[in-house]
């Protein structure tokens, strides 16, 4: 079980401070898939990655992160290496330039282990077992990366990602750059190693809300470096009450249409800058149903069992 | 605009090398002023005279003023530099745009000609022209080391140029119709500025480098004086065995300021106009 | 592999023929008649002039159709006749030059290696020490800017006339034939030291220079962040960012040949030392042609057999290039 309270990471600029995340509290629960979405720019990545990888100019200003009751130290660099790969990985958005690509696939997970202190041999037939769950052959361990296409290639990256059987899976837009096709494929296999047992709990970053339907437990919705709404997915899809939300979801023509980013373009207006946002809601420079309140930081509102919103204009179901 | 300055004022190599390259500039243009000897090859005193109040940087074995031969050096330097540099710059452009935005058998041709010209290297071809030059001054020396010391910018343009290629307002300016240069020279060109200018940093310090290598093996302006041509004469008359530093060292030693401060420039221009490379 | 490699030889063996024509081309481009000024030079010596004359005719073919000037120009060529030097009358161009040659290869190819390999070292220390770095790296643009032959002329200087230590001229002492004995093997490398020293030095820089860019290029890869993210020991990410940095330096190396080679023909002038460059100078100097034109043609040669052997050594290293042609499995 993952818990984040007040996260705060800033990217240093020589113009002063990127708020990417800013004061962000949630949790993801063991055996559950958090869908993260939202426009480019919002933080979402920002927020998958400091849970991994926190250096500059990525900047912790704030907060707490525990993983299965445990602190983990993102904001130590070097504290950190231990927690990563045994108990968060992440199948990062560039997979498909991960691989070192001077390396023969498996010498290169043999000397990643051996840096880790881990011995190949002992994993080996687990690594086999896993290729096998991807649908990549044995061979590929004999293979350069430049040898396989790139579907095969994010595989083979979520295989090492989670060979350890991490806690903590973060998935950062690995549909991004798949087809049609085979993202439904991949989004089920990430799905699968949750369901395995491999994995306790996944964070699936993506912006592109219509892929979280068949997958996610709950849906995470960010705005300019603040969460807007969380809830379960079916309550999110049928019953969005965040302005940002309703309007994102209604963007959609229907389920399945990529590039929600395009359909955004829809909204009227731009999402602040971050470098200094304006105060209050992030939001209300687009919204509808601006109001004076709005120019207060926006109160947190349970609508019902874990659905919350940050909206002066919600009501809870009483 | 105005964040390029923001970043060029705070950039400390553009500044280091700018002073270094400026301050050799202005004694270019103002040395043969200050001097107190008015012709360079003039015999103004008596030879093998060291550093003195009347001649600054001694004399050489004829009794040649150093410091006036290595203010005017430095103006046929400059020279080159520019109008080598220059022409190598313009040609380099012209032929990796056409090749890059035409593409197709054109495309092949020419890169196969640019693979060609690398492979040579440049002052094997230099010396195989102007050898059989009757005459030789600065701008013919210049004008045959740019017409040798493009190929390197053809190929980093043509690169450049097939990547803005794909971007989407070249492809608008091409489906309404505007012509090919036109599309060159309005959309193209001034998305790869930054880009040009610092090749021709580079070509600029690379036709000076060229020039002193020409005149010191013998090939340099049969008339007038240059850097190049002061080594040549200083090593033929042996200064290094007499211990004349002062005629030996000095014209090596504005070149390789003059080269490495525009090194130094272009490096501190990438981290300008290159966002990722600031330094946070 | 196969198509990278034949693409390549296509370009090597044009630039080959490229080079011979240009060889042949020039001195009929170019105004004047350089027979006339050729034989100018013998006029004290009325025999020589009419032979040199007889001699010259036949070896331009100034009166054959143009085809069969080229032609004719090939088959020499093919056969080894590169003509007749006039400055070591009657020494068959051929002969200087390969006399010439191992002098050449002795300096050349030692310093090359050499500073590859430390200037690679340095470029890769520099590139994790910012300390180093930032001392380092200026010194060695001012280094990179440097013409050979100047650095030539400073170790010429301190070390041949202020300390005294080693000669500044020729290859081995007047008196000396060449022979096996500690005595000439000795005498060869002190003269040997300042050439070999001042054509290290000069490369030094750029090689630093690139190895540092392309050092702190590949720690900032999509590939070494996902090994950061995986919990790796920093020397492994160092290890797969160098071995993937020096790739593009071996490239470089074919690259930078031709700089190399120019750098060091004056680097024989400062030093008279009797290879290519030196004979190439005096050639100049006394306006004999046809050894400037073998000059170059040896260069040429020289210069396409490195990129060769650089090719090869690059396809055995990189697997990018051998299978990028070959076709991916999908």
């Amino acid at each position: 079980m993952l818990e984040v309270r007040n996260l705060k990471l800033y990217y240093r600029t020589l113009r002063g401070y990127v708020r990417a995340v800013d004061d962000v509290t949630f949790q993801v629960r063991d055996g559950e898939l958090l869908g993260l979405a939202g426009e480019s720019g919002c933080g979402k990545s920002t927020l998958g990655n400091g849970l991994v990888l926190l250096k500059p100019p990525m900047n912790f200003v704030g907060g707490e992160v525990q993983l299965d009751g445990e602190k983990l130290p993102i904001e130590d660099y070097e504290r950190m290496r231990d927690y990563r790969f045994k108990k968060v990985s992440i199948i990062p958005q560039y997979a498909m330039d991960a691989l070192n690509p001077t390396r023969k696939i498996g010498r290169y997970i043999e000397e990643i282990l051996e840096s880790r202190g881990i011995n190949f041999e002992s994993v080996r037939e687990t690594l086999i077992e896993r290729l096998r769950l991807v649908n990549l052959p044995e061979r590929v361990l004999r293979m350069y990366p430049i040898e396989l296409s790139g579907g095969m290639k994010q595989r083979m990256v979520m295989v090492i990602s989670t060979l350890l059987n991490p806690s903590l899976l973060i998935a950062d837009e690995v549909t991004s750059a798949l087809d049609v096709s085979t993202q439904k494929a991949v989004c089920l296999m990430i799905r699968n190693f949750k369901e395995l047992g491999i994995v306790k709990s996944i964070i699936f970053i993506t912006h592109d809300i219509s892929v979280l339907y068949q997958i996610a437990d709950r849906i995470m919705i960010m705005y300019a470096g603040k969460i807007a709404e969380v809830g379960k997915t079916a309550q999110i899809i049928q019953n969005p009450l965040h302005p940002y939300t309703k309007m994102l979801l209604t963007s959609l023509p229907e389920v399945g249409v990529r590039y929600t980013e395009r359909m955004l373009s829809g909204i009227p207006g731009q999402p602040p800058q971050l470098l200094e946002p304006p105060k209050g809601c992030r939001f209300k420079e687009r919204c509808p149903l601006r109001d004076k309140v709005c120019d207060k930081d926006p109160p947190l509102v349970e609508i019902e069992e874990d659905h919350v919103a940050y909206c002066w204009k919600v009501k809870p179901n009483a | 605009m105005s964040e390029i300055l923001f970043f060029a004022l705070r950039n400390k190599k553009l500044k280091a090398g700018l002073s270094i390259v400026l301050f050799f500039v202005l004694l270019g243009l103002f040395g043969p002023l200050i001097s107190k000897y008015k012709d360079p090859l003039e015999y103004v005193g008596p030879g093998y005279q060291p550093p003195s109040k009347d001649f600054w940087l001694g004399t050489t074995t004829f009794g040649q003023d150093v410091f006036t031969q290595l203010v005017y050096g430095i103006r046929s330097s400059f020279f080159v530099g520019l109008v080598g540099g220059g022409l190598a710059t313009l040609i380099g452009l012209s032929i990796g745009f056409l090749a890059g935005y035409r593409g197709g058998l054109l495309d092949e041709m020419l890169m196969m000609l640019t693979n060609i010209l690398l492979v040579i290297p440049t002052l094997a071809l230099l010396i195989i022209i102007a050898a059989y030059l009757p005459y030789r001054g600065v701008l013919i020396q210049s004008i045959i080391i740019g017409f040798t010391a493009w190929p390197w910018t053809t190929r980093a343009v043509r690169a450049q140029t097939l990547s803005l290629k794909a971007r989407e307002y070249v492809n608008l300016a091409r489906i309404s119709g505007r012509s090919t240069l036109k599309i060159i020279i309005y959309e193209i060109v001034p998305n790869m500025l930054s880009y040009v200018f610092m090749v021709f940093i580079l070509q600029f310090g690379g036709a000076i480098l060229a020039a002193v290598g020409l005149d010191f093996i013998g090939l340099g302006p049969t008339k007038g004086i240059s850097l190049g041509l002061m080594m040549q004469n200083a090593v033929l008359w042996n200064a290094i065995q007499l211990g004349m530093w002062w005629w030996v060292i000095p014209p090596g030693l504005v070149i390789t300021l003059i080269v490495g401060g525009l090194y130094f420039m272009n490096v501190g221009l990438d981290e300008v106009f290159n966002p990722r490379l600031r330094e946070m | 592999m196969k198509k990278y490699l034949r693409t390549k030889i296509l370009v090597y063996v044009l630039t080959f023929i490229f080079a011979v024509t240009i060889d042949w081309l020039i001195p009929r481009l170019m105004p004047g008649n350089p027979i006339l000024v050729l034989v100018s030079r013998f006029s004290g010596l009325p025999e020589s002039a009419r032979v040199m004359y007889s001699y010259l005719t036949k070896a331009f073919g100034l009166d054959q159709p143009l085809w069969k000037q080229y032609f004719n120009f090939w088959i020499a060529f093919l056969k080894g006749d590169l003509g007749i030097s006039i400055y070591l009358y009657p020494k068959p161009v051929l002969d200087v030059l390969k006399s010439a040659l191992p002098y050449s290869l002795g300096i050349l190819l030692p310093s090359i290696l050499a500073s590859w390999f430390a200037g690679n070292s340095i470029g890769a220390l520099a590139a994790r020490r910012r300390r180093l770095d930032s001392i380092l790296l200026p010194i060695m643009y001012f280094i990179n800017g440097a013409p050979y032959l100047w650095l030539g002329i400073i170790l010429a200087y301190y070390f041949g006339v202020v300390l005294r230590w080693f000669p500044i001229a020729g290859a081995y002492s007047f008196g000396l034939r060449p022979h096996l004995s500690w005595l000439f093997v000795g005498n060869f490398l002190k003269h040997w030291i300042l050439p070999f020293l001042s054509l290290f030095i000069v490369q030094l820089g750029g090689w630093a220079i690139g190895m540092r860019n392309m050092v702190i290029y590949e720690l900032e890869s999509n590939y070494s962040r996902f090994l950061e993210t995986l919990g790796v020991k920093n020397s492994l990410i160092r290890k797969y960012a160098f071995r993937n940095a020096i790739l593009p330096q071996i490239t470089g190396l074919a690259l930078q040949l031709g700089t190399v080679i120019a750098g060091q023909v004056t680097t024989e002038v400062v030093f008279s030392y009797p290879g290519i460059g030196y004979i190439l100078t005096q050639a100049i100097l006394n306006q004999d042609y046809f050894l400037i034109q073998g000059c170059f043609i040896f260069i040429i040669i020289g210069v396409l057999i490195a990129n060769f052997t650089v090719d090869l050594v690059y396809v055995a290293l990189d697997p990018r290039i051998r299978y990028s042609y070959g076709g991916e499995i999908s």
